[in-house]
Parts: C-alpha cells; structure tokens; sequence
C-alpha cells in the first residue's frame, strides 16, 4: 500500500509538472513546510514510543489480559491500547499472540480498537489543528465505542 | 543566524528534552534504554518510509484544488457524495493516525465541512484497507468482518458526537486554526 502511495504521488507529481512547473514547485515547498511544521512533535511522539514499548513488553501485556480477567482486563487492555501507539504490522500479529496464549476476544477487541482510535500521546497534534474540546470529545467518544466493541465480540466470537 | 538557531532549539525543546532522558535512561538502565533508542529507530524509519508520498499529495492538493471545488465536494451542501469521499480518502490512506492531522488541516482550510473530516480521520484510523487485510489474517475474517461493521457505525456515530458537543464558536476557532497552519 506505501509502494502504491508513492506511485499515486509520484504520478500526480508528474502530471502537476507538466501542467505547472511553478505550481509544483509551490506545492513542494507547501509539503515541506506543514512537515517541518508537524515535525518537533513528531519526533517527540516517537521517542515516547519508544520508551514505552521498551518499558512495556509483549510478555507483560499478555499477563495482564488473560480470557478470565473479565471487564477488569478489558478495561486493562484499552487503557494500554489508549496510550500506546504500535505499528499494525505489529500490532496485529501480537494481538493474533496474545490470543494463542490465552487472551479473551473482548480483551484483544479492546485493545484493537482504542490502539487504532484513541491516541492520548498524540492529542498535543490533534488539539493543535482541532482544538481541546474537539481532541477530548472525540477520544472520549472512541473510547466508549471501543468498550462497546469489546462487548459485541464477546458475544459475537 | 543566532536567532534562528534559538527558535529552532525552542521549537524542538520537548523532543531534547525526551532525547536526554532517554540518553540518561541509557546510562542508568542500558537495556532499557538500548532497545527504546531501536523501537524509536524502528519507528522513524517506518514513518519516513510512508510520509513522503502523503506531504506530497497534500501539497498537491492545497496548490491545486481550489476551495470552491473543495466546498461543493466536502463542504457544508455536499450530503452523502462529502460523506463516502470523506471515508475513501480516510480508508485509502496509509500511515499512523497522527499523520492524519495534517491532512485534517488542509480540508478544514479548502472548506470541508467539520463532521466529514471527522469521519476522514475516522476511516483513517480503523478502516483503512491495507491494514484491514492484514487483519483479516493475522486475526480471522470473523474478526475483521464484526469489527468493521462496528466501525462504520461508530465513525459516523463518533463524528456525529464530536460535531454536536462544539459550538459555533469553537468551530470557528478550528477553522481559524487550519487558515493560520501553512
């Protein structure tokens, strides 16, 4: 999917080209400058990550979100899935792990989805292009959806 | 010269910051510390790989679409054509969703309208399509499938909370915003 991104740009960059060198120039420069502009907070974001994941290994989150820990580990998993920011190609097959080694569905949907929809590390950026109020209600709202997703697989798996 | 350097040391001051405690972590603790610096490695390779490609096309798309083709496609009159272009563009996407923003910036700043940039990043954070694949096999198509029914529900249902919990004025605040970021 990257590999088909970078073919898009690349040919919408060509085709800009030919119709406006100037424009694409400008459109260049436009690129550069909101990531530069992005890119303190960015870096930032990576380094706390990074230490969490260092801090936070797949061991210790397999403990905690066992299929008998009920809403408890539920609850447990998406705060874990609120704060931490994994890849998915990561994620994934971690969570595939997890349940092998006795993870509950509920527990894995939370985690799932407050790990794709809730980013805490990442409001400072998202307040800064919506606003806090905006920032709060809309984590706050994936939250609870995430819970109720988690209730659903239960049921549903 | 030396006024630059100090707005750019002021700018990057949290990321220093974070970069000295972890140096500290390092010393103290180094395996802790050794494989934070290789997740943090691991992680910047895989946002530079995949960035590039989507500064561009926003790029392209803020030189050349114009904000009255943005408004009638995603704007306040677009209906159901702003609503499923929002989740195309969020679902088509690739990256983590803090690259998201960004893009977020750029469509409130042409005119779309409030709720379709929220189910934008929606999409972008739980539907898009390659992540969807490989959840479809890492987790099973039964997962997958039950998940993303759900969360066509709850992008709309999310948005529809987010939008109505802001007032005129914090909208016009947001609109503000998206006009002042480049």
């Amino acid at each position: 999917m990257t590999i088909a991104l970078y073919v898009i740009a690349m040919i919408a960059l060509a085709i800009s080209f030919f119709k406006s060198r100037e424009k694409t120039l400008h459109a260049l420069k436009r690129a550069w400058k909101s990531f530069e502009n992005i890119l303190p907070q960015f870096l930032s974001i990576l380094i706390i990550i990074g230490m969490m994941l260092a801090l936070l290994t797949p061991e210790q989150i397999s403990k905690l979100l066992g299929s008998e820990s009920g809403w408890y580990g539920v609850l447990i998993a998406a705060a874990i899935g609120s704060i931490t920011l994994i890849p998915g190609f990561v994620a994934f097959p971690l969570a595939a792990a997890l349940l092998k080694s006795g993870a509950g569905y509920m527990q894995i949907a939370a985690f799932i989805s407050t790990l794709m929809m809730v980013g805490i590390v990442t409001m400072p950026v998202e307040s800064r292009y919506f606003g806090k109020k905006a920032t709060l209600v809309r984590n706050a709202a994936a939250f609870g959806f995430s819970l109720i997703v988690a209730l659903v697989m239960g049921v549903v798996l | 010269m030396k006024d630059k350097i100090m707005k750019l040391a002021k700018r990057y001051q949290i990321f220093i910051l974070l970069l000295v405690i972890n140096i500290v972590v390092l010393v103290i603790s180094p395996n802790v510390g050794r494989k934070a610096f290789q997740m943090t490695g691991s992680n910047m390779l895989e946002m530079l790989s995949v960035l590039p490609p989507i500064f561009i096309l926003l790029g392209l798309l803020d030189v050349w679409v114009k904000r009255e083709t943005m408004i009638k496609y995603m704007g306040d009159n677009s209906g159901m054509v702003g609503v499923l272009l929002a989740f195309f563009l969020g679902s088509a996407a690739a990256g983590p969703l803090y690259a998201a923003f960004p893009v977020a910036g750029v469509l409130l700043k042409k005119g779309s309208k409030l709720s379709n940039v929220f189910i934008m990043l929606g999409a972008w954070s739980t539907t898009k399509i390659p992540l969807i694949l490989f959840e479809a096999s890492a987790l099973g198509l039964k997962f997958m499938l039950v998940r993303f029914m759900m969360d066509l529900i709850g992008i709309a249902i999310i948005s529809y909370i987010t939008e109505k919990s802001l007032t005129q004025k914090d909208k016009d605040v947001i609109y503000q915003k998206a006009q002042q970021t480049e």
